[in-house]
């Protein structure tokens, strides 16, 4: 029987509240949203924290998809299966979908939040992924006030964010453009299962050229977002031999290891063929004529 | 600490160390060893439970944090010795062997039944899908999904008010 070792308990019932508790508890405190990644860790004594903060009661103050202006605002507690469902992003901003159906499996998808998702930033983490390539914004907020953090300034590297002791993330604000869309690619071995390999593709294009281009690749070392394939597709005119090449270049910059989910050589393949792929798709569903 | 939780529509207050997990607190404190515990990694689904209604880990929850929800266990299924449909699902098309697997599979049922308008549209894609995140070593599925088709068919017959 695994359980986590001893610790003291703290229920949140306002974000207000949650953050007076950071502020007190300091570094001796975690979070706990599902529960679905930070129990298994606690079990396996990866985590021991003195605290817990539960915010379990904050998943309707926290739980929401929104269109505003010129973005889409998700609260960090919505859960896994609310992103699924959401007809909005599945319409603006589909690489969620695409991502979801592929994370964990319905009962962890019922609890499991993105803001303890992104926040845990397991480099195999799908929802990471999909955030960086669409080049979302985590808001994260203490008591002393709020900070915007591009993803690539929240995402310090597996494991580790740009949230402090005493701060916590409230919301995820995701880019809109008219002439943008996305998709993900995953290759796993079984329901539920941690991708061998992934990735995220998000692109804009204005005048028939790509404007703004957002790569992301999973599990194949601790950069997530591939700037080598951003900037191989930056300006160009999209096309099949274009997004191969730039998923290469990716794919070459990567850094797999091998493990038990495959070797390095196959996870750079696979790596890249889902580049190309999820390329492919958001072009498509833009309606581009591709050559 | 002291928690309440609803379990089956009534409220059992213990005391507990924080970090008791739901599914010994079902089983040990309460007595409800209907909910089985199997990989205690949060694998496979033998301690799922309904938590408002929806199916959860009950390894993968702590008993404080039940203490905001309803619980529904596999003991809450059969209501004044009368077997809820999924039950008599299981029955009529053999979804179980050992029976490991077979609390967790039929509240996920019961939830995926109460989710839809209309249980008999569902596919067996569906219905494959609402359980895939359990694991049964046993019956290789296709008994599990021909039994929560049979409940789908038999609804609970309304009681005249
Ligand atoms: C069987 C299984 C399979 C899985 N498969 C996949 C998969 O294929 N792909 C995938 O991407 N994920 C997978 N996961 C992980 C799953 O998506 C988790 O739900 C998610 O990673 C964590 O969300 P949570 O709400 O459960 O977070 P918790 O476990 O509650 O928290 C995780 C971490 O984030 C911190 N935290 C939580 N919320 C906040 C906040 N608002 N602000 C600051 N810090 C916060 C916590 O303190 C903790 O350190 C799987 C999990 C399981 C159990
Ligand atoms: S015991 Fe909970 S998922 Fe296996
Ligand atoms: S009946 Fe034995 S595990 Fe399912």
């Amino acid at each position: 029987m695994q359980v986590p070792a001893p610790f003291e308990y703290e229920r949140a019932t306002s974000v207000e509240e949650a953050l007076k508790l950071l502020a007190e508890l300091g570094a001796d405190a975690r979070l706990l949203a599902g529960g679905y990644s930070l129990l298994p860790m606690m079990k396996l004594r990866l985590a021991t924290p003195k605290w817990i903060v539960d915010i379990d009661p904050l998943a309707a103050e926290l739980g929401y998809v929104e269109e505003d202006g010129d973005a889409i605002r998700i609260g960090a507690m919505t859960t896994h299966r609310d992103l699924l469902e959401s007809e909005l992003l599945a319409g603006r901003a589909p690489i969620f979908r695409d991502a979801e159906r592929e994370i964990a499996d319905p009962v962890v998808r019922n609890r499991g939040t993105i803001g303890g998702a992104l926040c845990q930033a397991d480099p195999s983490e799908d929802l990471s992924a999909v955030c960086t390539a669409l080049g979302a914004e985590i808001v994260v907020r203490s008591l002393a006030g709020e900070r915007v953090l591009h993803m690539e300034d929240f995402y310090r590297g597996p494991y580790q964010t740009a949230v402090a002791d005493d701060e916590m993330a409230v919301e995820i604000r995701v880019p809109l453009h008219d002439r943008s869309s996305s998709a993900y690619e995953k290759i796993n071995r079984r329901v539920g299962d941690w991708a061998v390999a992934a990735a995220g593709a998000a692109l804009t294009i204005e005048d028939g050229v790509i404007a703004d281009a957002g790569i992301a690749l999973v599990a194949v070392g601790s950069e997530v977002a591939s700037t080598a394939a951003r900037e191989a597709l930056l300006g160009r005119e999209p096309a099949e031999a274009l997004f191969e090449e730039a998923a290469a270049a990716g794919a070459a910059a990567c850094t797999p290891i091998t493990d038990q989910r495959g070797t390095a050589a196959y996870k750079r393949h696979a790596v890249g063929v889902l580049a190309a792929r999820a390329l492919g798709r958001a072009a498509e569903r833009l309606a581009l004529e591709v050559a | 600490m002291q928690v309440t939780v609803n379990v089956n529509g009534r409220d059992h207050t213990r005391e507990v160390e924080p970090r008791t997990l739901l599914v010994h607190f079902l089983r040990d404190d309460l007595g409800l060893t209907g909910t089985h515990w199997g990989c205690d990694t949060s694998n496979c689904g033998a301690c799922v439970v309904l938590m408002d209604g929806e199916p959860a880990k009950s390894c993968t929850v702590l008993a404080a944090t039940a203490a905001g929800h309803e619980i529904r266990t596999v003991e809450g299924l059969e209501v004044d010795g009368v077997l809820d449909p999924v039950q008599q699902g299981f029955t009529e098309e053999h979804g179980l062997q050992c029976g490991f697997c077979t609390a967790g599979m039929m509240l996920t049922a019961r939830a995926l039944l109460d989710s839809v308008p209309d249980p008999t549209s569902l596919t067996d894609a569906e219905i494959r899908d609402a359980i895939s995140g359990q694991i049964c070593r046993c019956t290789g599925y296709a008994t599990i999904v021909r039994s929560i088709r049979w409940a789908a068919e038999h609804p609970k017959e309304e009681q005249p008010a």
